[in-house]
């Protein structure tokens, strides 16, 4: 059966999953907002960057992100000299990680959604005196509620499936960066089929019914 | 209190050059053809439309002038769009309180009156999915009124329902046209709705001003080829006067004369339009007696003019300073040797009572 090992993996998977879900809906909300509606020719360009984890080997991914985070990179050094050290092989190294990879998964549903109401219901807001951001809150946001649950439950699942870039940023620390995934490998490594059977196993059914969950409230929707 | 509105834009295959006085009350209707501009001219107005190169001034107050462009949320307007748009995640309180909280008039007499106006009393807890065309037309304009607009404009309000429909609300916008004080402005391209509806004519062709007056006077215009119907004819304003209930007949009163008309039920003292054609006015220098005809009226002359075949003309008369549209035969003109000035008998074969 399952050892605390385990338990610490899958509790540290859920916190991962949610720090990033709600980091997502809260900066993918105004890029996928952005993405709808602007006219700017960087539209295509950054769009396309959105896009690119849906394509791009998370070991590519992971490797880049080690690179510039790494005490010679870019992004190391302003860490380094924000005081707040170095993001690979940490929790918060994860959650960036996690961001990035899950990012279309969560803006294109909220960007779909948010195309999907057109000009019409802004311009009604705009007669009924709300200001734009008003609109957006009062109208938009509400509107594009369908747009939000998906892209929350695809943010949520997806950062809980990932494994190349969890295991090229974070490494496999035991309680700081190992997530299910990597735990079920390491059980696999050391031949502990039970446990990675246990842990596998978990994975399909959870996924499964988010899956589920999914349809049917898409269907609710229609 | 006038509307002042100067437009110009261009975009590739479409401009836009307007430069209009309208009445600052009563319904202005914008009626043209489908791409003359009457949308994007109503729109430009709202501020949805930014056009660079314009003015607009609102009984008094410049919503848009050099250097000035008031957002549209910050103009007092109420907009009614061709499709009711009501907010789908609102029911239907909400959607009328949406719009009444931001100006900060929590008036519940104001908010009874709009009610019971429109007739929407019962609708109140519904949700706009279970509503008829009709009724979220009537939610959509009550919204828009409740604003306490200071313009209320009409994008093809009734174009998206079916005829059945545009019968239900017709009548609610129709009354709108006495209980308001404030303008309308109205995109049309339906005759009956402009004939029933509009105090104040402007045709948009091409982007472009055609012709722009009082409704009467407009459609009376020999140079114009305003065609509210596919025939030349004007639109009268008059009352019910007497009820002939033996023969099912009314009688309704203007200011050039009286005309007999089928009765459709309007109680004596109404207000009504009757539309008169062109080809339905015949004309002669002498009361004619023995004539199953029985609208005559005495009038004058003002010009004659071309018509689209070259055997007929069209004869403008005045009828105690009513305009009249008359179809002749140029052999008839001459023959009769009329001409502005001279006194005739109008003849007129069939009254229309239009609402």
């Amino acid at each position: 059966m399952l050892d605390s090992d385990d338990f610490a993996a899958i509790r540290l998977t859920f916190e991962l999953a949610t720090v990033t879900t709600l980091l997502l809906l809260l900066l993918g909300t105004p890029l996928a907002w952005w993405l709808a509606r602007t006219r700017s020719r960087w539209r295509g360009p950054v769009g396309a960057v959105v896009a690119l984890p849906l394509v791009l080997p998370p070991t590519v991914l992971g490797f880049y992100l080690l690179i510039t985070m790494g005490p010679d990179g870019p992004i190391g050094h302003l860490t380094q000299s924000l005081g707040l050290g170095l993001l690979p092989f940490t929790f918060p190294g994860l959650v960036v990680a996690s961001f990035l990879y899950s990012l279309p998964f969560v803006v294109q549903p909220i960007q779909n959604a948010f195309e999907a109401m057109g000009e019409r219901p802004l311009e009604m807001a705009a007669t009924l005196r709300a200001s734009p951001l008003d609109a957006f809150f009062t109208v938009a946001i509400p509107l594009a509620k369908p747009g939000f649950w998906t892209a929350a439950i695809l943010g949520f699942a997806h950062t809980v499936g990932e494994f190349g870039v969890v295991l090229m940023m974070g490494g496999n620390i035991p309680g700081v960066t190992r997530v299910v995934s990597v735990q079920i490998y390491s059980r696999v490594e050391a031949m502990e089929y039970i446990q990675a059977h246990w842990l596998a196993g978990g994975m399909v059914f959870f996924s499964f019914f988010v899956l589920l969950a999914l349809q049917i409230f898409r269907r609710d929707r229609r | 209190m006038t509307i002042e509105v100067q437009f110009s834009l261009s975009w590739p295959g479409f401009s836009l050059n307007v430069d209009l006085q309208c009445p600052g009350k009563g319904v202005t209707a914008l009626f043209g053809r489908s791409g003359s501009g009457k949308t994007t001219l109503l729109r430009a107005i709202a501020g949805l439309e930014k056009v660079i190169h314009g003015k607009l001034v609102i009984n008094g107050e410049i919503w848009q002038n050099d250097g000035i462009f008031l957002p549209t949320h910050r103009r007092p307007l109420g907009y009614v769009f061709q499709e009711a748009s009501l907010f789908p995640h609102l029911s239907v309180q909400g959607n009328l309180d949406y719009g009444r909280r931001r100006v900060g008039h929590a008036d519940h007499a104001h908010f009874k009156t709009i009610v019971q106006l429109l007739g929407i009393g019962d609708l109140l807890e519904r949700h706009p999915k279970r509503l008829s065309g009709g009724e979220r037309q009537r939610v959509a304009i009550a919204r828009a009124l409740l604003t306490q607009p200071k313009i209320l404009l009409m994008d093809e309000p009734l174009a998206a329902l079916d005829q059945e429909r545009k019968n239900e609300v017709l009548p609610y916008i129709e009354q709108l046209h006495n209980a308001l004080k404030i303008p309308v402005i109205y995109v049309s391209h339906s005759p009956d709705e402009v004939a029933r509806l509009a105090d104040h004519l402007v045709v948009l062709e091409k982007g472009r001003v055609l012709g722009s007056g009082p409704l009467t006077a407009m459609l009376a215009r020999l140079d114009l080829p305003i065609r509210l119907y596919e025939d030349a004819g004007v639109v009268l304003e008059a009352v019910v006067a007497a009820r002939d209930l033996q023969w099912h007949l009314a009688r309704v009163d203007f200011p050039g004369g009286v005309l007999w008309t089928r009765d459709k039920g309007h109680p004596i003292g109404h207000a009504v339009r009757v539309r008169v054609l062109a080809r339905d006015i015949s004309l002669s220098r002498e009361p004619i007696f023995g004539t199953s005809i029985i609208n005559a009226l005495s009038t004058r002359i003002i010009a004659l003019g071309d018509d689209a075949h070259p055997a007929l003309c069209l004869v403008r008369l005045d009828a105690g300073g009513t305009p009249l549209l008359a179809r002749l035969t140029r052999r008839s003109a001459v023959t009769l040797g009329l001409a502005p000035g001279d006194q005739v008998w109008a003849q007129i074969k069939a009254v229309a009572l239009i609402a």
